[in-house]
């Protein structure tokens, strides 16, 4: 069998200016890690990454709908994802856990990105000297890199705004989310921030969406047509909900205002979250 | 007609180069692109200038040989067309053209808008056959193939080799030459004994070289023959499947 | 050449279905473990330059493989539309070996050798397995079963095809083939390297130099034996449905080192091209023939009809080939279908922007089977004739006109594919063996594969068994050396006149005023004697007047052409006094004196039954003729009637 093998990597057998402008990887890593030290393994990697980090954006953004049910139920709903897997599991070691895969996945997905930008920068070392025409590439997929970037810093930005609570400074308070939800968001200048950043993302999501079924090798004459469907459904989806937070905060529907109750019950090791109204 | 030529002429693969712009007066409808140019080379000649080199052999958009940058979009504004079926009907009196080499890392420019694109041999080379020494084949009608499976294999196998899909490509990538020769061969009963070891062989030859897919899709748009994106899906899932395949298959020969 | 002062085909003796099975054995072989030691030039690569170096690098010699193109698949094998014939009988329509060795001889009228076109026959049905095996993307049944189609001048279904590429599918199989053998470093390519002589000392062939057309640099490549695989030689006509690239220089400057050159005057003129739409104009392109399978080709029954065809009804139309020919139809051989296309526009009845064409019209076929049969079966032909044309064929009738397609001559060849040098074996279309004066369709494909895969490696051991033990002549011999410089004085030469004309000026006067004109679908003494003259007028301008700007020997794409020119214009010469000594009409050469009186084309038997075979005699005209005469012991002489 091996013998019959084509041997890998290019001899180079005729003559001519042409030359592998990327070598080979010194030392194959064994399956599947080795998928990973090729382009074609790396789009892989993106696509299956991608589709952890689309179910992410999905919960989170549904998850986030609770907000509308008043300060009560969205905080439940907080309280809640810490205790996914009820006793079974330590308090907060499912979110932890979920958590820690996102990280994995965030990481690779960027990564990959990365590095597959400067294999393809070295493969055109030389641009085109004339103005492109584009028929094809549309501005989601060629803002990839843009967009990805500004969802990145957007998400470190929301790290520090609401699991932090760097920003809000003495009106954070850990574990009312719907109080540190309407308060950032209540500020114009965050709220336009939260607006810019959906709007990359649900970009990004509209030819990533799309990609990921030809990175994975996802196609099928019967549904061909779908995924281009399916990816603009999906952002929009998302475009709509996400948006939602920031317009409906700044437009006063939701707002800090509108509850009733003082949240938080003081003290203790035990943080209690203030069930809203009801309670 | 007459039009305005703005050429890229470099008068070798490592000398620099530059735009030039070229009169043409007395441009029929009826002319091919590449009789355009025919005509510029000869005006060109008898001023005694050097004429301009571009690569072309049979004129009826099969051979793969044409192929430049036509105001920014490879093999000019006609979908699926190669450049020497462009007619110069599709442009307007008065118009300016701008011709450029195609531009890959694997494309070095030799003269001008001629390129080498041999990296695409290096491709085939790597695995692109099925292995039938001549006489070993049993007969023809032995194998039998349904008729959407040949004509999906057809679909792929009608790729020229032009590098248009490379051309068009904003990463430079060439997966839908590779993705329309493995799908050629891996679609056909007689291309499965070696399915999975040409796959891996082909794609890691065609890393080599090239750069990597972002699904923009304007390689499609590109093509001279419209070949289909759905290829390249499938060579990222057979690429996939083979690295584990490959492994499998070594495992149970020892 | 035999004591006799004939040629000796070598053809072997027996019963014809014999002896190819019997030459197969009586041949020598090499031991698998000798092969390794011999060096084999195959020069070329298309269908049957790619297929023969597969095959002899699958067997184990060295092979080198010289290509002008940047890649083995540009070839223009790759540009056959049609399909390629093989007596398989799939259909069950009375088809065999022997109809198709029959038909041959008989579409070919008879100027081809019987054995070598039986052979032919034979080997034909061991192709289509053989590409079937490489992946090639054949046309199916719904069942998964091969289908055939009925192709120009057969009455079987026996073509095969895939959709209207079948060409650049089979070299896409050669070629992969190829690559497979030039990874596994039996065979190097050498690509951007043209011939341009070939090297012969004491009495054998012993290698070529070559130009690299990237660097200018000239070089040696000896070997054991040489294959000369460069094609056909259409373009001396300037206008042919060749690619711009092919040319006769490997063949020619064989023929000048001592090959014979065989029936020149033989050219086939393919019956529906596009016609041409001015005088910029570079190429004709070819629509498959397998069109006339369900277009009908008529012209208006009056001369200077202005009419839109929709607007000529079918009492004023002339469909002139089912009316002469009621048997055969649209379906007449290429040369019949060719001349009687000539003699509609000739008398003033050609259609089209500047009368010189004919219809080719569809609108009954899509009636009968509906458009998305017609689609499917020739969309792609229908799609580039509209690119090039700005009609729409389902529409509007297509326009059709003659355009040479295939040159049946070329260097001569006995039964083993070896020319009269020894060591040096010409296939594919460069040979002149298998076709006679005239090709079926579909033909061409068959006999470049048959010649590569299935004739060469077997003959070409009988020679090489011989040489065991000696070594290929030293690169740095003197024969080497002295055609190194020649060459560099002619590109010297070439570059330094600096005169008035480009090469395309003078190459176009010299094929579409001359060759066309005098020399092409009709002939006659007067036009040839003038052709010679006007040929001798136009070389010598060419070298005296000629303009080359680009004075570099780095890719000068006008001085590569040049040196082809340069090399047509000797051969047209060659064609022409070739074709005036045939004085008789068959297939591809039609004479106008020699014609029956329903204006047929009129053999001659008792004088011309034989292969002209040119020899060099060291100035361009003072060829030397040498016969081999042909028999015909299993295909009765007839006049070919196709009423």
């Amino acid at each position: 069998m091996a013998t019959t093998t084509p041997a890998r990597g290019s001899q180079s057998s005729a003559r001519g200016l042409v030359r592998p402008t990327f070598s080979q990887p010194r030392r194959r890593l064994p399956y599947p890690f080795g998928l990973y030290q090729t382009a074609v393994g790396k789009k892989w990697v993106m696509g299956v990454t991608g589709i952890m980090m689309m179910g992410f954006v999905l919960v989170h953004m549904i998850g986030n709908l609770h907000m509308y049910e008043g300060p009560a139920k969205y905080n439940e709903y907080a309280e809640a994802l810490r205790t996914v897997g009820g006793a079974l599991m330590p308090r907060e070691g499912v979110l932890w856990a979920l958590r820690l895969g996102l990280l994995g996945a965030a990481a690779l997905h960027i990564h990959s990105a990365a590095t597959l930008t400067i294999i393809n920068r070295r493969s055109r070392p030389l641009a085109y000297q004339s103005p492109r025409d584009y028929s094809a590439a549309n501005f989601a997929s060629r803002t990839m890199r843009a967009t990805g970037i500004i969802v990145l810093l957007f998400v470190i930005f929301h790290l520090l705004d609401l699991t932090w609570g760097v920003f809000l400074g003495e009106d954070y308070i850990t574990g009312d989310v719907y109080n540190n939800v309407t308060r950032s968001l209540s500020s114009l200048p965050i709220a336009l921030l939260y607006l810019l950043a959906n709007i990359a993302l649900a970009v990004h999501l509209f030819h990533g969406a799309w990609s990921m079924f030809q990175s994975l090798g996802w196609n099928s004459p019967q549904f061909n047509q779908a995924r281009r469907v399916f990816a603009a459904a999906f952002a929009g989806l998302i475009l709509v909900g996400n948006l939602s937070f920031p317009i409906l905060n700044l437009t006063g529907v939701v707002s800090q205002d509108s509850r009733t109750t003082p949240c938080v019950a003081e003290g203790g090791e035990e943080t209690r979250i203030c069930l809203g109204v009801n309670e | 007609m007459r039009i305005t030529l703005k050429v890229w002429r470099q008068d070798g693969p490592t000398a620099p180069g530059s735009f030039e712009t070229y009169d043409v007066p007395g441009v029929s409808p009826d002319m091919s692109f590449l009789e355009m140019l025919d005509v510029v080379n000869d005006r060109l000649t008898l001023d005694g200038k050097r004429p301009i080199v571009f690569e072309h052999d049979c004129r009826e958009g099969i051979c793969g040989s044409c192929g430049m940058m036509i105001n920014g979009v490879p093999h000019g504004p006609e979908r699926g067309t190669a450049t020497c079926q462009l007619h110069m009907r599709k442009f307007h009196d008065g118009d300016q053209i701008v011709v450029e080499p195609w531009r890959s890392a694997a494309f070095p420019v030799i003269r001008d808008v001629a390129v080498d694109r041999s990296a695409f041999d290096r491709i085939i080379e790597a695995g692109g056959y099925i292995s039938t020494p001549t006489g070993a084949a049993p007969d023809a009608n032995l194998t039998l193939i349904p008729k959407p499976v040949a004509d999906a294999a057809m679909d792929a196998a009608a790729c020229i080799g032009c590098g248009a899909c490379v051309a068009a490509c904003p990463n430079s990538a060439a997966q839908l030459f590779t993705s329309a020769k493995l799908a050629h061969l891996n679609l056909l009963p007689q291309g499965q004994a070696e399915r999975w070891a040409r796959t891996e062989a082909m794609v890691e030859t065609m890393e080599e070289f090239f750069g990597s897919c972002t699904n923009h899709g304007e390689c499609r748009e590109a093509c001279p023959k419209e070949i289909s994106l759905d290829f390249i899906a499938m060579m990222n899932r057979d690429y996939v499947k083979s690295k584990r395949k490959n492994r499998k298959l070594l495992s149970q020969i020892r | 050449m035999s004591e006799t002062g004939f040629l000796d085909g070598k053809v072997p003796t027996g019963p014809i279905h014999e002896r190819w099975t019997s030459h197969k054995f009586n041949m020598k072989l090499v031991n698998p473990a000798n092969k390794r030691r011999y060096e084999i030039i195959v020069v070329g690569t298309g269908l049957a330059g790619a297929a023969a170096a597969a095959s002899l690098g699958e067997l184990g010699y060295n092979v080198k493989v010289f290509t002008f193109h940047d890649s083995p698949r540009r070839a223009h094998s790759i540009a056959a539309q049609g399909g390629i014939n093989a007596a398989k009988n799939y259909k069950n329509d009375g088809d065999s070996v022997y109809r198709l060795f029959y038909d041959t001889v008989k579409g070919g009228d008879f100027r081809a050798r019987e054995g070598n076109v039986h052979r032919l026959a034979e080997v034909s049905v061991d192709i289509i397995d053989q590409c079937a095996g490489q992946g090639v993307p054949f046309a199916r049944e719904y069942s998964g079963l091969l289908d055939n189609r009925s192709f120009g001048g057969a009455q079987v279904s026996r073509t095969f095809y895939a959709r209207g590429q079948t060409g650049q599918q089979l070299l896409l199989g050669a070629y992969q083939a190829l690559a497979r053998q030039i990874r596994a470093g039996s065979c190097t390519l050498y690509n951007r390297t043209e011939m341009l002589d070939l090297v012969v000392k004491d009495g054998a062939a012993r290698g070529i130099v070559v130009r690299d057309l990237l660097t200018g640099e000239v070089s040696s490549h000896s070997a054991h034996a040489v294959v000369v695989a460069s094609g056909g030689y259409s373009n001396v006509f300037y206008l042919s449905t060749n690619a711009l690239g092919s040319n006769t220089t490997a063949t020619w400057r064989a023929h000048k080192r001592g090959a014979l050159f065989a029936n020149p005057c033989y050219t086939q003129i393919h019956p529906t091209c596009i016609p041409a739409s001015d005088d910029f104009q570079s190429k004709l392109t070819l629509m498959s023939e397998s069109l006339r399978n369900d277009g009908r080709i008529w012209v208006p029954k009056k001369p200077d009809d202005t009419r839109s065809p929709d607007q000529i009804p079918e009492a004023d139309r002339d469909y002139y080939l089912e009316r002469r020919y009621p048997a055969f139809g649209n379906l007449v051989p290429r040369d019949v279908a060719s001349r009687n296309a000539k003699t509609q526009v000739d008398e003033g009845r050609g259609v089209g922007p500047i009368k010189n064409g004919v219809y080719l019209d569809f609108s009954d076929a899509i009636n009968r089977v509906g458009p998305k049969v017609i689609k499917e079966r020739y969309d792609n032909l229908f799609e580039m004739y509209e690119r090039i044309t700005d009609e729409d064929p389902y529409k509007v009738p297509m326009r059709i006109y003659p355009a040479v397609h295939y040159t049946m001559g070329g260097l001569w060849v006995d039964y083993n594919l070896m020319s009269n040098i020894p060591g040096l074996y010409v296939i594919g279309e460069a040979n002149f063996s298998d076709h006679g004066a005239n090709r079926l369709g579909a033909s061409a494909l068959m006999q470049g594969l048959a010649d590569g895969y299935f004739v060469l490696p077997y003959t070409i051991g009988d020679y090489l068994a011989g040489m065991l033990g000696e070594k290929p002549l030293d690169p740095a011999d003197p024969a080497f050396k002295q055609s190194e410089a020649e060459i560099a004085d002619q590109v010297n030469r070439l570059l330094a006149m600096r005169g008035k004309h480009t090469v395309d000026q003078l190459y176009r006067k010299m094929g579409v005023d001359v060759m066309w004109t005098k020399c092409g679908m009709g002939r006659n003494a007067t036009g040839l004697t003038e052709a010679i003259s006007d040929i001798r007028a136009i070389r010598e301008e060419f070298w005296s007047d000629l303009n080359i700007a680009d004075q570099s020997q780095t890719m000068n794409q006008s001085l590569e052409k040049a040196m082809r020119v340069a090399d047509f214009m000797d051969l047209a010469e060659l064609m022409c006094t070739d074709a005036l000594h045939r004085e008789e009409s068959c297939g591809g050469h039609f004479r106008e004196e020699y014609q029956t009186p329903d204006g047929e084309a009129l053999r001659n038997d008792d004088q011309f039954a034989y292969v002209g075979a040119w020899e060099w005699t060291g100035e361009s005209g003072q060829q030397k003729l040498h016969k081999e005469e042909l028999a015909f012991e299993n295909v009765k002489l007839a006049q070919r009637s196709y009423k």
